[in-house]
């Protein structure tokens, strides 16, 4: 009896490792394929082994083309995806605050409407937005990509901090109202300290979203001197032109890189902010 | 002083909660509301961004199903997508969500393991890499060669292009698994267990007591990956360009083309409202249906 479960646990692990090898495999094999020597990456292409490390890839890689570097890429992806976290924070705190605890008039109809808003396909909404944009003069800015994310760009957020909030007991609102709180000081003092964790899913997502993100940028921005990571990686690849394999392939690890150490250190939050909106709901 | 309190009006509280939700306010009719407007506008004109629309009535709709193969080429395209995809994604998730349904040991270390491609998804550079791994010196030829087998290049054959972007978006199945994962962790252990005395093997289990508890969090991963599948851009984008002959020529790449290379924003409206309707109807499709085969335990039954 206990030798067939044993058996079991191991036939368990061992499939379970196979085909975790298999998910991740292609991942792997960017980090092999960036340290490979040029030759050697389509010669022997299956293989994760280079043959020499060649670190020099990363170096030349990040040197980028012309006088466009990777530095320029990576700092304008850092700067619009601090802008987009911190007005993703900002915005989708206060309205689920607004939504959750404050019985206005229209609350539920507007509630509707955010909720319908979540399954409202991008593109209906991106070719009138890029005219609007166009005639206010913000093509080939940061502002298209940066402004949305303050007035409650993405209503999943919106909605994931009011499933959250949801969650806190009225009675602490209460209590603060008779020692004479405000709505506001409710919000800040009381509801805000205690959506830490729900906050941090948030910023999180919206960080992998702006970072990932590829059509917004790839519509809005004409300048290569403003270009994002996601656009700078598509140009140093474009099959059509590339020579350097090699320090491509180190700059698509070099691009994924800060996702990966995100989700290194902020998996926790990941993984409950996911299942936190749809299963309670 | 708390008697005033109390009576607080209804105005102030009105107040109160329109600044609260103002954000939102704001981007909804600005964002939202007025370019959907816009673009209902658009659609029945012929606009190029630099001279002023001309009204030309319901032609783009006719000439887009009368005379632009391309744009039934992009339908089929989508549909084909959407209805591979979607099913095999979240048979896959489901799946592994059920194999690490468990207690044993390292459990947490897998799930997060089996993640990770999921977080990277739309990145440009899974994108490139899909591109070389699928290529006809890429790693898959490679491995099928010991095989024996001779390989051709993935992702220009006419054949297989779609394919291969199919399985791409089905090797990201992490947020949908996660989910199944929480609905299963929320499925009382006692059902099996009565199952089990009254026999039931584990197949039955699974039709009569998973699937059935398991309905609510089915029917939203559903509604969510297929509006992302309509809307999939990135990965013909940049892997196969729409090619080879149209045939990974997805409909937001072919509104993007109409949009933003030929720039007939009135076109490319048309289309965005073809998109909507079509999103629409497949989300109203689920709901409706939903009403049969959607549980909910708290209504008492079906």
């Amino acid at each position: 009896m206990r030798n067939k479960s044993a058996q079991k646990t191991i036939i368990y692990h061992g499939a379970i490792i196979l085909l975790g090898f298999l998910m991740i495999y292609p991942i792997l094999w960017t980090i092999a394929s960036s340290l490979k020597p040029e030759d050697e990456i389509f010669r022997n292409a299956a293989s994760l082994l280079p043959s020499e490390l060649k670190w020099g890839n990363y170096l030349q890689g990040w040197e980028g083309f012309g006088d466009l570097s990777f530095s320029t890429f990576f700092i304008n992806s850092t700067f619009v995806t601090t802008m987009v976290v911190i007005g993703t924070i900002f915005s989708s705190t206060l309205v689920a605050f607004g939504f959750a605890r404050v019985k206005f008039r229209f609350r539920t109809p507007l509630f509707v409407c955010m909720i319908v808003t979540l399954m409202l396909p991008q593109q209906v909404t991106l070719i009138p937005q890029y005219i609007l944009f166009h005639n206010l003069g913000w093509v080939n800015t940061y502002l298209p990509l940066i402004v949305p994310a303050f007035i409650g760009g993405i209503p999943f957020f919106i909605f994931l901090m009011i499933q959250f909030i949801r969650g806190i007991p009225r009675e602490l609102d209460e209590a603060a109202y008779i020692d004479g709180a405000s709505t506001f000081g409710i919000f800040w003092r009381i509801i805000l300290p205690l959506t830490t964790p729900a906050l941090a899913t948030v910023a999180i997502f919206s960080f992998y979203w702006t970072w990932d993100d590829f059509m917004t940028p790839l519509v809005y921005l004409n300048d290569t001197k403003l270009y994002t990571v996601a656009l700078g990686l598509q140009l140093f690849s474009d099959p059509s032109s590339l020579s350097a394999w090699g320090p491509m392939f180190a700059m698509s690890v070099a691009s994924i890189l800060p996702q990966l150490l995100v989700f290194l250190f902020f998996q926790k939050y990941l993984v409950e902010g996911i299942t936190a909106g749809s299963v309670k709901g | 002083m708390k008697k005033k309190k109390q009576l607080r009006s209804q105005r102030s509280i009105d107040i109160t909660g329109f600044t609260f939700i103002a954000p939102w306010l704001i981007g909804f009719l600005g964002f939202i509301v007025g370019p959907m407007i816009a673009s209902l506008y658009f659609s029945f004109t012929n606009y190029d961004l630099l001279s002023a629309p001309s009204w030309i009535g319901f032609e783009n709709y006719i000439t887009m199903f009368t005379e632009d193969a391309r744009f039934i080429q992009a339908l089929k395209v989508t549909f084909i997508f959407v209805f591979g995809s979607v099913p095999l994604k979240l048979a896959f998730a489901l799946f592994v969500a059920m194999l690490f349904n468990t207690r044993r040991k390292g459990v947490g270390l897998y799930r997060t393991l089996y993640y990770v491609p999921s977080i990277l998804g739309g990145s440009v550079a899974v994108a490139v890499v899909w591109r070389e791994l699928f290529g006809r010196e890429g790693a898959l030829n490679d491995v099928l060669a010991i095989f024996g087998i001779e390989g051709t290049s993935w992702v220009t054959s006419p054949d297989f292009a779609l394919s291969t972007l199919i399985l791409l978006v089905v090797w990201q199945f992490g947020s949908p698994m996660l989910i199944f994962l929480a609905g299963l962790k929320a499925i009382p252990n006692e059902l099996y267990e009565a199952a089990a005395v009254d026999g039931a093997s584990p197949f039955l289990q699974f039709i009569k007591i998973t699937l059935p508890m398991l309905s609510p969090v089915i029917f939203f991963n559903l509604v969510m990956q297929t509006i992302q599948g309509f809307m999939a851009f990135t990965q013909s984008f940049l892997i196969t360009n729409g090619g080879p002959m149209d045939r990974t020529l997805f409909y937001a790449v072919y509104l993007y083309e109409k949009a933003f290379a030929h720039f007939d924003m009135g076109y490319a409206s048309a289309l965005a409202w073809i998109l909507l309707l079509i999103c629409a109807l497949f989300t109203a499709l689920i709901f409706k249906s939903a009403q049969s085969w959607v549980y909910y335990e708290s209504e008492g039954g079906k």
